[in-house]
């Protein structure tokens, strides 16, 4: 059966409610008559033997390059990046597409007999991985070889022995990225693009960068101009990781750029209904539905996170490409809109969505509200190209619980943004300036993003700027279902009800407004005409 | 001649003159007669300096207020002038006056003694020293000034109108000799009596069971918090027993001869003392003056309306009563309550000094309200309910407290209840300290120990009190004024003392009340107060610039967790699951006895648990506990707390970590502070021996230990913050001047509230993980099963 493409479905008398997500939960609302629901693609079909569609890849590159085999010679400095837990979501059943690649190309290296071959984790400035999260993306076989020599590393931003400053690009801005892999011979990415903005010169000029250099584009202004970051051309975000890239490759580093893309193919078998559209449901997704609603209701909500990010997703590779960063990036981005590209006519005035447990952030952890923060205003709200699906000065009614609840060591640097930061401004110009330095400076953050799990203490703000877009274009926000103190620090409204929601949303857009309601997950990129 | 006019230019000595009568008559004295000169009797200052004591108690009190506008630029000088001050001591035989003290009481003209021990519950030696002794004393020392032919021609005693007792009826102003009501007890042999009592009690608080009972009541109060602050404690106990001893022998004594407590009862010594050592038949007469007021309270209209100095005896019960805490206050509603304005009495003394002495025979004057213009209780509660329905006291939560409608009981009654009230808090309190609570558990402990603080106190006011609301006693008045009929207008008018000029409805509720409420520091509108509360305040003062250092302890100050807990996970990180389960119960079952150890002295409790790291290899153990610092203890650590150690650092604090835990343990923690203070085990072959380097840094050591570090490093521990959760670092709180209870156990909640100390509560983030048992990493998913599939590493 070929995938269905996706579908804007409108509200009628006889459209069953709609899901939406609200953290470790889901509830079903019923949308006005008129109200539009986006629904993704339906997952495309999987590559029907994924080794030999990497052998192919690596040996069949894209664009200005040669087969990894003939870049490979004994003697040489090999240094193997991949993208860190922060990628895909969730997390995919084993083997993971890291694994998968990695492996090949290191049966190739061992065939062309190199033996200074490294591991390094691009984190940029998210929090290390952990030993179960390492031996989940590279599998036992790998972790084993590599780890207890030293060989399996984390990018390390704050680490001065190992960072190299490579120039500046025309704009002023810094090059400086992870030592071992800029002095390689060869620096072999292995990505997973699951959006539109994953990969290309991303991988490298912002995965293995350190702060100094980080800071020219994970801010306020550049965010602003990103519109959307899911649509290069229209993404500042992505011209400057591009001029960046490009002067990393001109300064010698030799990249051979793995990109490969998943299906949307998100929950296992028994929450399919999660991604099935409403009125199709059957008995057993009914009842499902009811079964898991009502329990989850009733479960404490550590026990329920625990549940939730104990789901692997069945994530299956659609494509595989291997080359040159830019024309490798081409085919990828090709593949993500073949997945995940969805035509919706006009915009709307409110947007309506529901925020589920996981974001990039907050893989095996709680998700904060500056992340739930994130995930709405920079993510979801972000999911489109030409224009965004609510007009300006539209309304964003986001369903989740919004807790103020933080883990203090993956997010201990959030805890203080959250106390010392929301509590004077929602600005992120003006936190930029007045607060930022501090928390990207402290010692003690910095000490326990390098030897513990954290994130790096500045990793706040950008959740913050990644939300600046949005921040400036709607004109209101409000949190359904969301912690009413929580709420307000962050400058949004909260409603206890939909019905609460749509009355509060009409003060700011008028009476009989539009509405639209983004069925996510699994993910989509919305072409507004 | 007016009484301005007679006593322009005298020479006054006064005692007392830090007290409420004593400063209202040196001002009134110095305001009101031309030239005037008063010598105070004070007991010198802490710097020894007499003079200094009077600038502070005397002239500094808002008294002098009127004065001061009066006199504008010249007050200084005029006060240096006309007011000088002698040190010495009514408590003592010569008053304490070295020579130039006597000639400076030989010098004066008029000797008013107003010291007293007001307070009606004062332990009955020291009544008797200084209410019994103290007048005859006065009058020696004014009989050997005048031996040389001049000194003072008059002595005015300020005696009580309770002397007489509790009896029913009038009295008039006679000489307790010559009151037929008025036992004629031996005063000799009460203060020999009483001077007996004191050694006999001393000695009895040092018999062994005694000591061994504050010795024991310290420790429940303070736990295991050192020797030294233990033995403070129980000493402060025995102290406090001798005390109390002495205060109930004082009430009994005073009760089984008819006065209502020791006060009245030493009053009365005191006055037939005196007279019978210096009056006209005396072995060394003085000419004498007996001035009796009843109940002082706030003035009527001098220096001006409601000033009062001190919190009194009506004032107490006036407040708790608008607290709600007081809901009955036994008293006939018929009753007189006897009170008498403070200025009324002041101008009555000033008047009979102008008088001057009888030779034959001593004056008396009463200065009373209660015939002449009686207050029923039952008019005052009726003022009081109306006065505090229109202006209610606030709670804390900003309502308005809503006062009990009085039922005028029989005092017995109030008493069994409050009693009754007392016990079941005292027996819950002593309950919940036991118990190792935290947080708002040990809050509630130390909210009850404050309600059942109030609760005595109440039931202190009715014991004390009572009496005066249910006296049928009346105070004839008449001598006093037939003084007033002699005076002329003009004089009547600026020092009156007839007790009819009180409009009592507009005394009490526009003068007396109004007064009271704004000196007793109470809530008296709904709105919180403008500017930062106080706890906002103290804060600001913990995280000001100019503070040195800021010490903290690790365990329940910083982070949920204690040495067995990491040891727990040390232990059993690479232990499998089989073997785990043996090791918990091991644990577990020699929980209570490391408990009770540690209840005892924590010293010995860290010696004996850390034999359990015998043989432990140190490079594996090291490594480790990185693991837990970031995946145990972080998660249970106060992000609040670990922000406020940086705060410090940010102002340029230098901060510091004490604390027992090990420093394997602490490693990780250490670039949050300056410097680490831990324990540290010693090593031996790549193996912990189990024994502890040094002793580790607990208890008094931690007071000692900042001691020296705050000489080496040229910081004052006064201007430090120290914070720690429990009674046992009591030592280290007490070494600085900012002391920081975080999370306290109940005995230190008690003693953070008793104390004023700056109280937060930090809490664990409330999205880090959370084992039921504090074991190595394990693994989640065994436990609630995967929900994803095909995982099949």
């Amino acid at each position: 059966m070929t995938a269905r493409p996706g579908f804007v479905l409108e509200v009628d008398g006889s459209t069953p409610p709609t899901l939406f997500w609200k953290g470790e939960g889901f509830t079903l609302e019923r949308l006005p008559e008129g109200s539009r629901v986006i629904y993704a693609p339906e997952p495309l079909d999987a590559l029907k033997d994924p080794v030999a569609a990497i052998r192919h890849a690596l040996e069949h590159p894209t664009g200005d390059s040669e087969p990894l085999s003939a870049l490979l010679r004994p003697g040489m400095k090999l240094t193997i990046c991949f993208d860190d837990v922060s990628l895909p979501l969730p997390p995919m059943q084993a083997p993971d597409v890291r694994q998968m690649v990695i492996e090949e190309v290191l049966d190739m290296a061992a065939a062309a007999g190199l033996d200074d071959v490294v591991l390094v984790a691009a984190l940029a400035l998210h929090r290390r991985m952990t030993e179960p999260e390492l031996r989940h993306a590279l599998g036992d076989r790998i972790y084993e070889a590599f780890a207890p020599h030293g060989l399996l590393t984390q990018h390390d931003a704050e680490d001065p022995e190992n960072l190299i400053h490579l120039g500046k690009t025309d704009e002023g801005e810094d090059v400086e990225i992870n030592k071992r892999a800029a002095t390689s011979d060869l620096l072999v990415y292995v990505n997973i693009s699951l959006v539109a903005m994953d990969g290309g010169h991303k991988s490298v000029a912002t995965g293995l960068a350190s702060y100094k250099s980080l800071r020219h584009h994970h801010n306020p202004r550049t965010m602003r101009h990103s519109k959307s970051f899911m649509d290069a051309p229209s993404s500042e975000l992505h011209t400057a990781n591009w001029r960046m890239g490009r002067l990393i490759a001109d300064s010698g580093v030799k990249i051979f750029q793995i990109e490969t893309t998943l299906n949307t193919d998100t929950f296992p078998s028994q929450f399919a209904f999660l991604q099935r559209r409403e009125w199709e449901w059957n008995l057993r997704d009914r009842a499902t539905y009811a079964a898991t609603a009502t329990a989850l209701d009733a479960t404490p909500d550590k026990l329920a996170r625990q549940i939730f990010h104990s789901i692997r997703a069945p994530h299956a590779m659609t494509s595989v490409h291997a080359g040159e960063v830019e024309a490798v990036h081409e085919e990828t981005l090709s593949n993500v809109w073949r997945q995940q590209g969805v035509v919706v006519e006009g915009q709307t005035d409110i947007l309506t969505m529901g925020l589920p447990y996981i974001c990039p952030y907050n893989v095996n952890s709680i998700m904060n509200p500056i992340l739930v923060a994130c995930l709405g205003l920079g993510y979801f709200f972000n999911l489109y190209r030409g224009k965004p699906l609510v007009r300006e000065g539209g309304v964003l009614i986001m369903q989740h619980p919004t807790k103020p609840d933080f883990d203090p060591a993956f997010h201990p640097s959030y805890i203080d943004f959250f106390e010392q930061v929301l509590t004077e401004t929602t600005d992120p110009a003006e936190m930029h300036k007045v607060f930022e330095e501090s928390f990207a400076t402290d010692p003690w953050y910095i000490h326990l993003y390098r030897t513990g799990h954290a994130y790096h203490g500045v990793h706040p703000f950008y959740m913050w700027y990644w939300c600046a877009h949005a921040l400036e274009h709607l004109g209101r926000v409000i949190v359904l279902g969301g912690d009413p103190t929580a709420v307000r620090r962050m400058g949004f409204s909260p409603a206890s009800t939909m019905a609460d929601a749509l009355e509060m949303a009409k003060d700011v857009v008028g009476p009989s407004p539009t509405l639209t309601h983004l069925h996510s997950p699994p993910i989509m990129l919305a072409d507004v005409q | 001649m007016g009484i301005a006019e007679s006593l322009t230019a005298r020479r006054f000595f006064v005692t007392g003159g830090t007290g409420f009568l004593g400063t209202a008559l040196i001002e009134r004295i110095l305001r009101t007669i031309p030239d005037a000169e008063i010598v105070a009797l004070v007991r010198p200052g802490r710097r020894g300096d007499p003079n200094e004591r009077v600038a502070r108690d005397i002239v500094r009190n808002d008294c002098f207020a009127r004065l001061r506008s009066e006199l504008g630029e010249k007050f200084d000088d005029e006060i240096a002038r006309r007011l000088h001050a002698v040190a010495g001591d009514v408590s003592t035989d010569g008053l304490g006056l070295d020579e130039e003290g006597l000639a400076t009481l030989a010098s004066c003209d008029i000797v008013i003694h107003s010291a007293a021990t007001v307070s009606f519950d004062a332990p009955l030696d020291q009544a008797v020293e200084v209410n019994l002794l103290g007048p005859s004393r006065v009058a020696a020392a004014v009989a050997n000034a005048r031996a040389g032919g001049g000194g003072p021609s008059h002595l005015i005693a300020v005696s009580t109108a309770y002397v007489s007792g509790a009896h029913q009826g009038e009295t008039s102003e006679k000489l307790l000799s010559e009151d037929r009501f008025s036992l004629a007890v031996d005063w000799e042999a009460e203060v020999a009596s009483s001077r007996r009592l004191r050694n006999d009690v001393q000695d009895a608080s040092r018999h062994p069971d005694q000591l061994r009972e504050f010795t024991k009541r310290a420790h429940s109060e303070q736990g295991a918090s050192g020797t030294h602050l233990l033995a403070a404690r129980a000493e402060r106990f025995r102290e406090d027993w001798v005390k109390r001893q002495l205060v109930d022998a004082g009430s009994a004594r005073a009760q089984s001869l008819g006065w209502p407590d020791a006060y009245a009862f030493t009053k009365a010594l005191g006055e037939r003392a005196l007279v019978s050592q210096h009056g006209p038949d005396g072995a060394n007469p003085v000419p004498l003056s007996i001035v009796r007021p009843s109940i002082i309270e706030s003035a009527l209209s001098e220096p001006r309306p409601g000033w009062i100095r001190g919190f009194r005896m009506a004032e107490p019960i006036i407040i708790s009563y608008a607290r709600g805490l007081l809901r009955e206050f036994p008293g006939v509603a018929e009753g007189i309550i006897d009170v008498i304005p403070v200025d009324l009495v002041v101008a009555a003394i000033i008047a009979v000094a102008a008088k001057g002495p009888e030779q034959t025979h001593p004056d008396v004057f009463h200065v009373a309200s209660g015939v002449r213009n009686p207050l029923a209780y039952g008019l005052l509660v009726d003022l009081a309910q109306d006065w505090f329905g229109r202006h209610p006291l606030y709670d804390e939560r900003g309502q308005p407290i809503s006062v009990p409608a009085w039922s005028f009981p029989g005092r017995g009654r109030v008493q069994r209840q409050l009693r009754q009230a007392t016990k079941v808090m005292g027996a819950a309190e002593r309950g919940l300290t036991m118990v190792p609570f935290r947080r708002k558990q040990a809050e509630w402990a130390a909210a009850l120990e404050e309600k059942q603080t109030l609760a005595e106190r109440a039931l202190g006011y009715v014991e004390l009190y009572g009496a005066y609301t249910e006296t049928e006693a009346r105070y004839r008045v008449d001598h006093l004024l037939t003084l007033f009929e002699t005076l002329d207008a003009e004089d009547q008018a600026t020092f009156c003392f007839d007790p009819a000029v009180i409009d009592w409805v507009h005394y009490v509720s526009e003068v007396h009340f109004p007064s009271v409420v704004e000196r007793g520091r109470v809530r008296t509108s709904p709105t919180k107060q403008t500017g930062p509360d106080r706890e906002t305040r103290m804060r600001t003062a913990v995280l000001a610039p100019e503070r040195h250092l800021a010490v903290f302890d690790l365990e329940h100050t910083l982070i949920a967790s204690n040495v067995v807990d990491s040891y727990a996970w040390l232990a059993s990180r690479h232990l499998d699951a089989d073997k785990r389960v043996g090791f918990v119960a091991d644990l577990v079952g020699a929980a209570p006895r490391w408990l009770a150890l540690d209840r005892r002295d924590r010293g010995d409790f860290l010696r004996s648990f850390y034999r359990r790291y015998e043989g432990a290899p140190v490079d594996e153990v090291k490594r480790d506990a990185w693991d837990l610092f970031h995946e145990f203890l972080l998660p249970r650590s106060f992000p609040a707390g670990l922000a406020r150690v940086r705060h410090h650092r940010r102002l340029g604090h230098r901060t510091l970590l004490i604390t027992g835990a090990l420093d394997l343990v602490v490693e990780p923690l250490a670039p949050l502070f300056d410097d680490v203070v831990c324990a540290r085990l010693s090593e031996s072959d790549g193996k912990f021996t189990g024994r502890l380097a040094e002793l580790p840094p607990i208890g008094e050591a931690r007071a000692l230990l900042l001691d020296r570090y705050a000489d080496e490093h040229g910081l004052k521990l006064d201007q430090s913050v120290a914070y720690a959760d429990s009674s046992s670092d009591l030592a280290m709180l007490e070494a600085v001047g900012y002391p920081v209870a975080v999370n306290p156990d109940a005995r230190l909640a008690t003693i953070a509230r008793r104390r004023g100390w700056l109280v937060e509560h930090w809490k664990r983030a409330s999205g880090g993980t959370d084992r039921l048992l504090p074991l190595g990493s394990l693994d989640v998913k065994s436990l609630v099963g995967e929900a994803g599939s095909g995982d099949s590493r």
